[in-house]
C-alpha cells in the first residue's frame, strides 16, 4: 500500500471514523436494540415468570409443532436442492435460466399470497377440498397445511446455495470420474458431495431458521387453534394480542436464541470451511 | 459406461456437441424431480390464485383488486417499501464499506449481525419494534417530545420494512467492493484524481449494478412483508393497512374472490420484480 501517493487511495481518519460510526449506529439502532428489547421485556417480571410462560402447555405444543414443521420441510427442500443443483449445474438444457428464475419465485412472492394459494387448492372451497373432505383428509387448518406452507417459503434456500456453488466448481472432476467408469451415484457420493458439504450445511442452516420463523404463510393456513395448529411465531401473536406481554416476549426470546445460534453457526461455517469451497463461493 | 467413455474423444473435439450432451449421468431423474416439485409446490398453487381471480369476471376483478381501500394499501406498501429500500441503500453501502475497507474492533460481530433479519422470525421483529417505537418505548419516548410519532402510523411501517430489507444491499455490494482491485483506485489517484473524484468516477460506477440489485431485492422483500409490519402499523383501513394484510382480512370474511384478486395483483408485481432483478444481474455481468 505504501506508494508515492498513499493518501489518495486511503480514506482520511475522520472519514473512516464517520463511516464506521454511522454503520455501527445503524446496525445498533435497527438490529441490536430490538434483540435486547425482547430479552428485557421477557424478563421484566423475573426469570421465573418467563420460564412459567414457556412451560404453559399451549406454548409447549407450539414449540412441538414448529419443530415438526422444520423437521419435515428442511429434508424435503434438501432433497429438492440436491436434485435441482445436479440437473442445473452439471448439465446443459434449454430453458435453464427460466428454471432458475422459477425456483427463486418463492423469494419474491408475499408469504400471505403463498398461504392463500394453498387455501385455494386444499381448502373446503378449493380444487381438491371436496375430494379431501369425503376421504377425511384435513390439510388446511391442520399440520399438513403448515408443513406445505413452510416448504413453499423455504423452497429456494438450499437449491440456490448449491446451484451457485456447483456452477462455480464446474464439471471437470465429475467428467474425470465418468471417464474412469464411475456411476452417477458414486460420482455424487465420492466427488460432488465432499465438495459441496459446507455449502449444503450453510443452506440447511438458513432454511431451518426461516422454516422455524415463518409467520405470514403459516398464519393463513393455520386457523389459529390454540395448542393444535399454533406454531411458535403464531403463539407470539396470540399472546401479544391478549396483552400477555411476558408470555409473548418469552416465546419471542426463545426464537431470538434460535436466531443468534443461527448467526453464530453461520459465522463459524464461513470461517472454518475449506479454502477451495470458499473461493468458489 | 464403456459406450460413454468411447464417445468422449469424439465429443471433446466438438465443443458444441459436447455441451449439448453432458457425459455426466442423472439429468433425467434429477430434472424430473425438480420439475415435479416445482409444479406441485410452487406453480400449481400460484396458478390457483389467478384461476380464482378470473372467476370474478373482469368487472368483479377490477372492483375487488382496485377498490379505494386496495389502492390505498398498494400505495402504502409500495411507498413505504421504496423509502425502506432507499434508507437501506445509503446505510447498506456505508456498512459494506466499513466491513470491507476498515479494520476495527467488533467488525466480525457487526458482520454477523447484518444477517439478523434473515434469521429472526418476522413476528418477533414486529413486536420488538412496536415496543421500542411506541410512545412509552425506548426510542418512542425520546421522539414523542419532539412531536414525532414512530409507531402505529406510516413511519412505523417504514421502520419495519427497513428492518426486513437491511441485509440485501450490504450482502450484494460487499463482494463487488472486495473484488474491486486496489490498483484501479491507485491508478486513478496516481493520475491526479482526488479521493472524492476516485470514489465518484471509479468506485461508485463499478458498484452500481450490485447496488441496484440490492435495492431491488430489498424492495421486493418489503412489498410482500407481513409479519413484522402488522404489529407496528396500527392497521387502520385507508391509512396504515398494507396490501398483504388486506388479503388476510378478505380471507377472514371468506371472500376468497377479493383476496385472490388482490393476491393476483401482488403476484404480477412479484413476477415483474423478479424480471427486473434478472435484467439488472445480466447487465452487471456484461459490464464487469
Amino acid at each position: 500500500m505504501a506508494r508515492a501517493t498513499p493518501d489518495a487511495s486511503q480514506d482520511p481518519f475522520w472519514a473512516k471514523a464517520a463511516v464506521i460510526g454511522l454503520a455501527v449506529s445503524f446496525i445498533g439502532l435497527m438490529l441490536v436494540l430490538p434483540l435486547v428489547a425482547v430479552f428485557v421485556q421477557a424478563l421484566s417480571k423475573g426469570l421465573a415468570a418467563s420460564l412459567q410462560a414457556l412451560g404453559d402447555p399451549d406454548a409447549l405444543a407450539a414449540v412441538r409443532l414448529t419443530l415438526i414443521a422444520a423437521a419435515l420441510a428442511v429434508p424435503v427442500n434438501t432433497a429438492f436442492g440436491l436434485c435441482a443443483s445436479w440437473a442445473i449445474a452439471k448439465h446443459d438444457f434449454p430453458g435453464k435460466s427460466l428454471l432458475i428464475t422459477l425456483i427463486d419465485l418463492p423469494f419474491s412472492v408475499s408469504p400471505v399470497v403463498a398461504g392463500l394459494s394453498y387455501v385455494l387448492v386444499f381448502g373446503l372451497q378449493g380444487w381438491f377440498g371436496p375430494w379431501l373432505e369425503t376421504h377425511g383428509i384435513k390439510i388446511i387448518f391442520a399440520t399438513p397445511g403448515i408443513v406445505l406452507a413452510t416448504v413453499f417459503v423455504t423452497f429456494p434456500f438450499i437449491a440456490r446455495e448449491l446451484i451457485s456453488l456447483m456452477q462455480a466448481q464446474g464439471t471437470d472432476e465429475e467428467e474425470a470420474a465418468v471417464s474412469l467408469g464411475a456411476s452417477g451415484l458414486t460420482i455424487f457420493r465420492r466427488v460432488t458431495a465432499p465438495n459441496v458439504s459446507w455449502g449444503l450445511l450453510y443452506g440447511v442452516l438458513l432454511c431451518n431458521a426461516r422454516a422455524m420463523g415463518e409467520f405470514g404463510a403459516v398464519s393463513v393456513v393455520s386457523g389459529h387453534i390454540r395448542g393444535v395448529t399454533d406454531t411458535m411465531p403464531l403463539h407470539v401473536e396470540i399472546l401479544y394480542n391478549e396483552y400477555d406481554f411476558v408470555g409473548a416476549f418469552s416465546v419471542a426470546a426463545l426464537l431470538c436464541l434460535l436466531a443468534v445460534a443461527t448467526l453464530v453457526l453461520k459465522t463459524a461455517l464461513e470461517r472454518f470451511q475449506p479454502q477451495a469451497e470458499s473461493r468458489a463461493r | 459406461m464403456s459406450m460413454v467413455a468411447s464417445k468422449r474423444p469424439l465429443l471433446v473435439g466438438t465443443g458444441k456437441l459436447f455441451r449439448r450432451r453432458s457425459a455426466i449421468p442423472g439429468l433425467g431423474v434429477t430434472l424430473g424431480v425438480t420439475l415435479t416439485a416445482l409444479c406441485l409446490i410452487v406453480l400449481i398453487p400460484l396458478a390457483s390464485v389467478f384461476a380464482a381471480a378470473t372467476q370474478l369476471g373482469l368487472g368483479g376483478f377490477v372492483r375487488a383488486a382496485f377498490s379505494a381501500r386496495a389502492l390505498h394499501a398498494y400505495a402504502l406498501s409500495f411507498t413505504a417499501s421504496l423509502i425502506g429500500a432507499a434508507v437501506n441503500s445509503v446505510f447498506g453501502l456505508l456498512t459494506a464499506w466499513a466491513l470491507v475497507r476498515y479494520d476495527f474492533p467488533g467488525r466480525a460481530i457487526l458482520n454477523a449481525l447484518v444477517d439478523l433479519p434473515f434469521a429472526l422470525p418476522t413476528a418477533v421483529a414486529g413486536i420488538a419494534l412496536a415496543g421500542i417505537y411506541s410512545t412509552n418505548g425506548w426510542i418512542g419516548a425520546v421522539l414523542a417530545p419532539l412531536g414525532i410519532k414512530a409507531a402505529y402510523n406510516e413511519v412505523g411501517v417504514v421502520i419495519a420494512l427497513t428492518f426486513v430489507g437491511l441485509p440485501f444491499v450490504v450482502r450484494t455490494v460487499e463482494p463487488v467492493l472486495r473484488d474491486l482491485a486496489a490498483d484501479v483506485e491507485e491508478a486513478a489517484a496516481s493520475l491526479g484524481a482526488g479521493r472524492w473524484r476516485t470514489i465518484a468516477r471509479v468506485i461508485l460506477p463499478a458498484l452500481a449494478p450490485a447496488w441496484i440489485t440490492g435495492f431491488t431485492l430489498a424492495f421486493a422483500r418489503a412489498v410482500g412483508e407481513y409479519g413484522s409490519v402488522i404489529f407496528i402499523a396500527g392497521n387502520m383501513p385507508y391509512r396504515t393497512e398494507i396490501a398483504p394484510l388486506l388479503i388476510t382480512i378478505e380471507l377472514e370474511q371468506f371472500d376468497y374472490g377479493a383476496a385472490s384478486a388482490i393476491a393476483a395483483v401482488m403476484l404480477v408485481v412479484a413476477f415483474l420484480m423478479l424480471l427486473a432483478i434478472n435484467a439488472v444481474q445480466a447487465w452487471s455481468r456484461r459490464s464487469v
